[in-house]
């Protein structure tokens, strides 16, 4: 591959390792994992539960120090939190003593910045939470809790966003509901998304590519591209194209699961599988 | 060691990583449930304190109990009008050492709290001297400090501190404990310092175990004084109760006792009502 010529990726995950220090010895969390993110794109990342997504959403996001490997955010490595990395979190992780004017306010807060109030307003009004600022969040449905979570991560205008099973605990209507929020917002501001999933469903519908994780330790298994125009219509989601992805992206995790020969290949580079919309 | 690596485990921790939940509205015994209790529930109350201060004073008068064994309830109301303008310098001096002595051993026990839960190692060693100073009676000390600091405020202050402090340091404790990596992770995100961590997320989510701890400290505190003013020294509600007894004036003494308990619930209420205003997002 030419370096020249190729665009500089929005993030560069580069033969990332993290080893986690455990009171029973050392935990290898994520191995020589490597993936490029593009600009405005977004990537859904799928896999088994505890193969190491969030422990990778967390070295993208500057919360932890890789053990090995670099973060690369518009090329250059990433060494702590960044202002312009975004992040929602599972279960909204909203602070309950503040309200939800207050919740917004909070990064502002730390960082001793004055609040864009015209463009909080217009986010609360794009995710429909006008009027509810004086609210706290145990007054709120999980869903508009999760929506006042994608506002105080989108005000500070952050260009790429890292969401973490942001719906998982959300019920099937409302989590499509807020899919479509997603997508809408992305339409709106363009803003690099890195989805972090467990449900393939949400992955296909959201993202220009799906990345399959392997069991821990976490590394790139296989990359999907899903080539459908935006904005996309629930009806794709019924298509021959849309079941047929799904349905093997559910085998290599499932195929994942199983119990693996010890002899693992080592470093395979990722298989990248295409379909026709 | 690696404290930052701490990856939250929503599923399991919701909020407050113990997962215990402390709410001054749940201790209180003013509020069953959530709001103010209902009128037919006020007047049930007050019938039924009707009936048996009532019954009381029908009963002593029955039966010619004589007043120095147990004074009718009318006698010691009036006792605690008439007598009030002598009372009242000794409520004030009870006042003063409570309010100073549990300021300073609030202040002290808090910054402790604070600082000892910053260093998980030093907690550990430090956690049974601390369950030492909780459990002594400091009124036990009040002799040996009148010994060496005379018959004044000092020795008396000194003991309310030491008896708020321990009490106020292990609720605040408890309180700083609730670590939520889940929420430090935000602030992290956005840059904040261990500074900023502190006081915008782990003080308040602290706060209500804080302000329990202020509130049976600032009980104890009084306890503690009036124990204090009964061993020696010519003021205070404490000395009061020693000298009407020593008189055998009971409706006197008995007002007395009626100021103190009055005092223990405005202590209580203050505080749950800090709580209320406070510390609600919690339940
Ligand atoms: N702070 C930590 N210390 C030790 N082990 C950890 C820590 N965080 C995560 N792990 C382990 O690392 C593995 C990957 O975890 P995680 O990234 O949370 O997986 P996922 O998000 O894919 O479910 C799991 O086995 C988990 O138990
Ligand atoms: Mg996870």
């Amino acid at each position: 591959m030419s370096t020249a010529s190729a665009r500089t990726p929005k993030l560069g995950v580069q033969a990332a390792t993290k080893v986690y220090q455990t009171g029973s010895g050392d935990l290898l969390a994520l191995d020589r994992c490597s993936l490029d993110v593009q600009p405005n794109e977004i990537v859904s990342i799928v896999g088994p539960s505890g193969c190491g997504k969030t422990t990778l959403l967390w070295s993208m996001s500057g919360l932890h120090r890789l053990t090995g490997g670099a973060i690369l955010l518009d090329g250059n490595e990433i060494t702590g939190p960044r202002p312009e990395i975004g992040i929602v979190f599972q279960e909204a992780n909203l602070l309950p003593w503040r309200n939800l004017d207050a919740n917004i306010n909070f990064p502002f807060e730390i960082k001793g910045e004055k609040p864009d109030r015209a463009w909080i307003a217009h986010l609360l009004h794009r995710v429909g939470l006008d009027g509810f600022g004086g609210k706290f969040p145990r007054e709120l449905s999980g869903g508009m809790q999760q929506r006042a979570a994608i506002v105080r991560a989108l005000a500070l205008k952050p260009s790429v966003l890292l969401m973490d099973e942001p719906f998982g605990a959300l019920d099937s209507f409302t989590r499509e509901e807020m899919n479509h929020l997603v997508e809408e917002i992305w339409l709106d501001t363009k803003t690099t998304i890195v989805f972090i999933t467990h449900s393939i469903e949400e992955a296909i519908f959201l993202s220009d590519r799906v990345v399959v994780l392997t069991t821990r330790p976490g590394r790139v298994a296989k990359i999907y591209d899903v080539p459908f125009a935006r904005p996309r219509s629930l009806e794709i989601m019924a298509t021959k194209e849309v079941f047929d992805l799904t349905n093997r992206i559910k085998m290599d995790i499932v195929g994942e699961r199983r119990p693996q020969a010890k002899e693992q290949p080592e470093h395979k580079s990722a298989e990248i599988v295409r379909i026709r919309p | 060691m690696s404290g930052g690596d701490a990856i939250p485990e929503f599923s399991k921790a919701k909020s407050g990583g113990d997962g215990q939940d402390v709410s001054l509205t749940n201790l209180s015994a003013f509020a069953s449930g959530p709001g103010i209790k209902s009128g037919a529930e006020v007047a049930a109350i007050l019938a039924v304190a009707v009936v048996i201060i009532g019954g009381i004073e029908l009963a002593l008068r029955l039966f010619h109990v004589p007043q120095y064994i147990m004074p009718p309830p009318s006698s010691i109301v009036y006792a605690l009008f008439d007598e009030f303008p002598l009372i009242a310098p000794h409520l004030g001096y009870t006042l003063v050492e409570l309010i100073s002595g549990f300021a300073i051993g609030a202040v002290v026990g808090l910054v402790m709290a604070a600082v000892i839960t910053q260093f998980p190692f030093a907690e550990k060693i430090v956690a049974p001297y601390i369950l030492i100073l909780v459990t002594t009676p400091m009124l036990a000390l009040v002799p040996l400090l009148i010994l060496r600091f005379g018959f004044g405020y000092t020795p008396r202050i000194i003991a309310v501190a030491l008896a708020a402090g321990p009490m106020v340091m292990i609720n605040a404790a408890t309180g700083f404990r609730r670590v939520d990596s889940a929420k430090i992770a935000l602030a992290r995100s956005y840059g904040a310092s261990t500074l900023q961590i502190f006081w915008k997320i782990r003080a308040p989510m602290a706060l209500p175990m804080i302000l329990v701890g202020l509130m049976i400290g600032a009980i104890f505190g009084l306890l503690t004084a009036v124990g204090a003013e009964m061993v020696g020294g010519g003021f205070g509600l404490g000395n009061r109760l020693t000298s009407y007894s020593s008189m055998i004036q009971m409706p006197q003494f008995f007002a007395v006792v009626l100021i103190l308990s009055t005092l223990g619930i405005l202590i209580y209420v203050l505080f749950f009502l800090i709580g209320k205003k406070w510390a609600s997002w919690e339940t």
